[in-house]
């Protein structure tokens, strides 16, 4: 750690793991619903969990976002942050943000928007956080060198910010309403999130494998095309049948057939760059959830996404659990993994810890990928029963409920795998190994 | 910009292309979404004949077959700005640029006259499966030529070799598209 302001991200990466925990158990809970339908129905009832489960995860992602900028930006810009108040400043109060919101939920107070459900002045106080952010991120930036991640970083949290905006516009024709509902959440997966997560994976590459930069930014600039190429309008294959004109579903089904180009593009980068680099840096852990990224990207997001991404299919498999499936490994494979990667790769340097205590960190790995593979497949399973019995055959949705109860039960099963090792996780990310020697800790240290 | 060859290396096989190489990942993308609406046409026609070629017969071959011309003319003048700059002519390389301009603004005026006539003769975009990949395929490729004259525009300004030939190239992918979906729209029975 060179810089004394990238101490910054430390409480950002704490606040993300705790939300981490939080989320896992809010989905456990959900899956244990789906088994015992009636399980809790009078207390909390299931959509306020699963709006906790769905909220936790956004809100941990951006806390993670946010301390990986503030990790790797002073290292990009060879600079410190502009200003650390605004930093200390914008973290207590998203956390309090956060902490209002699914406090308020679980006394039923939402605005019930799927995914955007928090009340207004919340919607409010993250549009300040988000500007206080960029303005000192921005700034940042303006006065230091101006690399291709860091630029692409910035550019991917800007988009962020701008596509929430549309949080605030809530028509009430409800075909307009998911219309523009879809900008939020969906502009940012299939968009601008994808650069952040580009831009932290060239990150990771460039420290990790000490790569050529002129490289990685080649590779870089090539994905970033792709991605917004895609995307942007890939993002028409949520338009069908929602109210919506029919040639969404042309403009839809062929730039989200594309969308599996920039992942597939990760892949490739993600292994050439160590195959050339070499894999020998000492944090190997940071390194497996570096590459177990890109891999899980591409097919959470990539080939599961493509799976119903074509109209004639999606006819029949819109709105099941195919899309839950996807749904769940595109943001762990993707999102989830990237941050845990910058966080494995940041925390020893940020602790002052050494050498890595990776051994539980990579059985975290393993754990946790297992878990989320397998809560994949078996929502895949019931996804596909699903749409035979009930869109095919045309038994009710109750009576096939039933039908897939089983796979319901083996999902819950994962989960607990998931939750294990999330716990893991943490414990390896915050516990110090008898072996292990603090140096220097939170002060500023020569660099890897 | 000054030194090509220095500029373009490491890009593996795109190093070796004229122009930008990130103009040439547009380029395949866009390859790869017009080919793909171009096959969603070829089999959405497969699968109901009748509606197609009875809506076929409402398209304006001539002005397609117009169209064809122009963009390809057009795009002779490009070409030749590109070859004039490279034997060290820069001003007879903007003049050609100016021309491809011009010419290739005639493809929208065309195609302005055309959608009109079919929005009057009370064909839109979802008349049907024929006249929705219609508007798509040809509102595409119309959006790409509006662009395409932005970039001419900017590149016979700033007239490096390296710039001509990034723009030309993009200007070669939207001909090609052209002539690609002219017979694939207007004419195939």
């Amino acid at each position: 750690m060179k810089y004394e302001t990238q101490k910054l991200a430390y409480p950002y990466f704490l606040a993300a793991m705790g939300l981490f925990v939080a989320q896992v158990l809010g989905g456990l809970l959900a899956g244990t619903v789906y088994i015992f339908p009636n399980l809790l129905a009078e207390a909390v009832p299931f959509n306020v969990i699963r709006m906790i489960h769905t909220n936790a995860l956004i809100v941990w992602l951006l806390f993670g976002f946010f301390g990986a900028a503030y990790y790797l930006v002073p290292e990009e810009t060879e600079t410190e942050i502009h200003s650390p108040l605004i930093a200390k400043l914008q973290f207590w109060l998203f956390l309090f943000g956060a902490a209002a919101a699914v406090l308020g939920y679980l006394f039923g107070i939402h605005e019930g928007r799927e995914f955007l459900e928090q009340p207004l002045w919340i919607k409010v106080a993250i549009v300040v956080v988000a500007l206080m952010f960029l303005f000192n991120i921005s700034m940042t930036l303006l006065k230091g060198r101006k690399t291709a991640v860091s630029l692409i970083l910035v550019m991917g949290l800007w988009g962020l910010a701008l596509f929430f905006l549309f949080a605030f516009y809530n028509p009430s024709n409800l075909a307009l309403d998911k219309m523009f509902w879809w900008y939020v959440v969906h502009l940012w997966v299939e968009g601008v999130w994808e650069l952040i997560m580009a831009a932290i994976l060239a990150f990771l590459l460039i420290k990790m494998t000490g790569i050529d930069r002129e490289i990685v930014e080649k590779w870089l600039y090539v994905i970033v095309s792709m991605t917004l190429f895609t995307g942007l309008l890939g993002m028409g294959h949520h338009y069908f049948w929602i109210g919506t004109p029919g040639y969404w579903q042309w403009i839809g089904s062929i730039f989200s057939t594309l969308e599996v180009l920039p992942f597939f593009a990760i892949v490739v980068f993600a292994f050439m760059v160590v195959r050339k680099g070499g894999r020998d840096h000492p944090n190997q852990a940071a390194m497996l959830w570096t590459l177990g990224c890109a891999v899980l990207a591409f097919f959470g997001a990539g080939v599961w996404g493509f799976m119903h991404t074509l109209a004639p299919i999606n006819y029949l498999t819109h709105g099941t659990q195919v899309t839950a499936a996807h749904g769940h490994l595109a943001f762990f494979g993707a999102y989830v993994m990237v941050n845990l990667a910058i966080i494995t790769y940041a925390m020893p340097h940020l602790r002052g810890m050494q050498p890595y205590n990776q051994v539980l960190n990579m059985w975290s790995f393993w754990i946790m990928s297992s878990g989320m593979v397998f809560m994949t497949l078996t929502l895949t399973a019931a996804g596909i029963l699903q749409t035979h019995l009930q869109r095919v055959m045309g038994i009710s949705f109750m009576e096939v409920a039933d039908e897939i109860g089983f796979f319901f039960i083996l999902r819950g099963l994962s989960g607990v795998v998931v939750v294990i090792g999330v716990l893991l996780f943490v414990y390896a990310t915050l516990s110090t190994d008898k072996a292990q020697v603090r140096v220097g800790g939170m002060k500023p240290q020569a660099a890897e | 910009m000054s030194d090509l060859n220095e500029h373009n290396s490491g890009w593996g096989p795109l190093s070796s292309l004229p122009g930008n190489p990130i103009m040439w990942v547009l380029i395949w993308s866009e390859l790869l979404v017009f080919g793909a609406a171009l096959s969603g046409f070829a089999v959405a026609r497969m699968l109901d004949v009748q509606t197609f070629d009875a809506s076929q017969a409402h398209l304006d071959r001539f002005f397609g077959a117009l169209n064809t011309m122009v963009l390809l003319t057009s795009g002779l003048c490009a070409a030749l700005a590109v070859r004039v700059r490279s034997d060290g002519n820069s001003s007879a390389s903007r003049w050609w640029m100016v021309y491809a301009i011009l010419i290739g603004s005639v493809f929208l005026y065309v195609k302005i006259i055309e959608y009109g006539d079919k929005l009057d003769a009370g064909f839109d975009i979802e008349t049907n499966t024929f006249f929705t990949l219609y508007y798509l395929i040809t509102g595409f490729h119309f959006f790409h030529v509006i662009m395409g004259l932005i970039i001419l525009a900017i590149v016979a300004w700033k007239n490096s070799l390296e710039n001509l030939e990034t723009g030309a190239a993009f200007w070669h992918m939207v001909d090609l598209i052209w002539v690609l979906v002219y017979p694939v729209i207007y004419l195939v029975r």
